[in-house]
């Protein structure tokens, strides 16, 4: 159906990729092969952040990582958002593009955050048709990442793996298994993470993120994980991955670390953790 | 449980929390629902933060997270891009009767806005000086420019660029009251803002508008510093294209 094939970027660590440390990944990159990049931070016009794209895209494969879709909004999709995503990706041809099972604003508002969608047959229509769209528009496969979970609907028809797969048979898109969501909707959803993980469709996985989460509790005093990007990740979710990749074999794996941004040899480290893992399933 | 609801609840802690949303056992979901109200003031709090870092100095950060969420409940983005975030920040301030005493925040705002849409603005390659230079005085003075996509001018009844100056670089002298005019140019891709001279504004307002240098200068008016400006503007890069006179 695409030209793109779902396990495209390499099968090696990437990171998030944050102006700051421009320098040094191109100094010292190891073991970093790929860089993620948030679609919305490079839709300007021109300056440094599309100047040091043009550099790195010499040496490093990317991912263009949308936040701003809201692929599961009951508006329409945002014709004019997906014409410049379209733009974006037609300039640097990244190796994958993927977006959020979320929505993320509203009534023409964007509200800047991954909201969640309750698992229905009605929601799976409209996020399987918008899908539809961006891969048309985009000509080029997508993959869907899994949410952080903080709270559950009431009315929700299916467990989320059964609604990825049904949105993915639909499409042809792919996914983007976070572990770390995993982990954090296990804990704030009382669900098995690791039983998640084994029914997940992992034929469909293109790239796996793995990040930190800030733990708070809930009104009866449960633990309430949220997805901060802002720390290592954690060992519990460590050991999901390492079981995954054992079953997988080697994924794309992203760092993603977006908040209180650490020193590049902090980000390499860790990416050096998953290079491990790696090379032990290799 | 419709995104309509969602939303009015997201951004109105009075509101209280969307039916149907429930923890694992069923309960109603309580402080689980803050923390998506938290995500969004949060994030559009830190976009305006780090857009607007003097209006925040001149305000103080509590004083500026109170007046961010007056902000985002007034303006909440309609575009996804974040580093444009807060265009009506200026008519925000302008309009903020608590603010009223400091009447030249939103000319700081509007300079800020402007900082942040030149970093973003296209690239052009500059007009080298040999061409300049090697321009008759005549033809130079018929002369059109086109000016660099990252030029921008803030024009204030108040001493707009001193006051930013003194709040962005350590060892300023204080502002004196006085009407002022700053040119942002891009030389490369970090902008700078320099205080434009007397005329400086109507000078290059003339040139954006397609006049030749010499209809500019005769805009700017008696005692315009030429050779300061264009100072000022070659060595920003912001120059890009010539027009003789044929």
């Amino acid at each position: 159906m695409f030209d793109i094939a779902i396990k495209a970027l390499p099968a090696r660590p990437g990171v998030g990729y944050k102006p700051q440390h421009f320098k040094d990944i191109l100094e010292n990159p190891t073991p970093v092969k790929w860089l993620e990049i948030h679609a919305e931070n490079y839709m300007g016009d021109g300056g440094r952040p599309l100047a040091q794209l043009r550099h790195l895209t010499e040496r490093f494969a990317f991912s263009v990582h949308g936040v701003g879709l809201s692929i599961g909004g009951e508006d329409p999709l945002d014709e004019g958002h997906l014409a410049r995503l379209k733009h974006l990706c037609d300039w640097l041809q990244p190796a994958s593009f993927s977006e959020h099972l979320a929505w993320s604003g509203h009534d023409g508002m964007f509200l800047n955050d991954l909201l969640p969608l309750p698992y229905t047959a009605e929601t799976i229509t409209r996020v399987a048709d918008h899908i539809d769209r961006v891969q048309e528009v985009l000509g080029r496969r997508m993959l869907l990442e899994n949410p952080s979970s903080y709270l559950a609907f009431a009315g929700a028809e299916m467990p989320e793996v059964e609604f990825l797969r049904e949105v993915a048979r639909r499409t042809g898109c792919g996914l983007l298994l976070d572990v770390n969501n995993v982990f954090v909707s296990a804990t704030n959803l009382n669900f098995d993470a690791a039983g998640y993980l084994s029914d997940f469709p992992t034929d469909l996985v293109g790239e796996v993120h793995l990040g930190g989460h800030a733990v708070d509790v809930d009104d009866h005093g449960a633990p309430l994980l949220i997805d901060s990007h802002g720390t290592e990740v954690v060992d519990p979710v460590w050991q999901l991955y390492a079981g995954l990749i054992a079953q997988t074999g080697p994924l794309a794996t992203l760092i993603e670390w977006d908040n209180d941004v650490p020193d590049w040899s902090v980000l390499a480290a860790e990416a050096a953790r998953a290079a491990r893992i790696l090379d032990l399933a290799a | 449980m419709r995104q309509d609801a969602f939303t009015k609840a997201l951004l109105d802690p009075t509101l209280a929390v969307p039916e149907g949303l429930v923890d694992a056992q069923g309960r109603p979901a309580g402080r689980r629902f803050s923390v998506y109200r938290n995500n969004v003031a949060n994030s559009l709090t830190e976009g305006l933060e780090q857009g607007f870092p003097v209006i925040r100095k001149l305000v103080g950060d509590e004083y500026f997270k109170a007046l961010a969420g007056n902000f985002l409940r007034a303006h909440p983005p309609t575009s996804k891009l974040m580093m444009f975030y807060g265009a009506e920040m200026p008519a925000f301030l302008a309009d903020f009767p608590p603010l009223a005493h400091l009447p030249y925040l939103a000319d700081v705002a509007r300079l800020e806005l402007a900082l942040r849409e030149s970093y973003h603005a296209t690239d052009a390659t500059p007009i080298e000086v040999e061409v300049l230079s090697n321009l008759a005085p005549e033809a130079f003075i018929s002369a059109r420019f086109k000016l660099a996509p990252a030029l921008r001018v803030v024009v204030s009844r108040y001493p707009v660029w001193s006051i930013w100056q003194a709040n962005s670089v350590v060892g300023v002298p204080a502002p004196v009251m006085r009407p002022e005019a700053a040119i942002v140019i891009r030389p490369g891709y970090d902008p700078v803002a320099h205080l434009l001279p007397e005329g400086g504004a109507a000078f290059v307002g003339a040139l954006q508008a397609g006049q030749s240098i010499g209809a500019a200068v005769d805009l700017a008016g008696e005692g315009f510093d030429l050779s300061a400006i264009l100072g000022l503007l070659i060595g920003g890069g912001a120059l890009i294209e010539l027009n003789e006179e044929t």
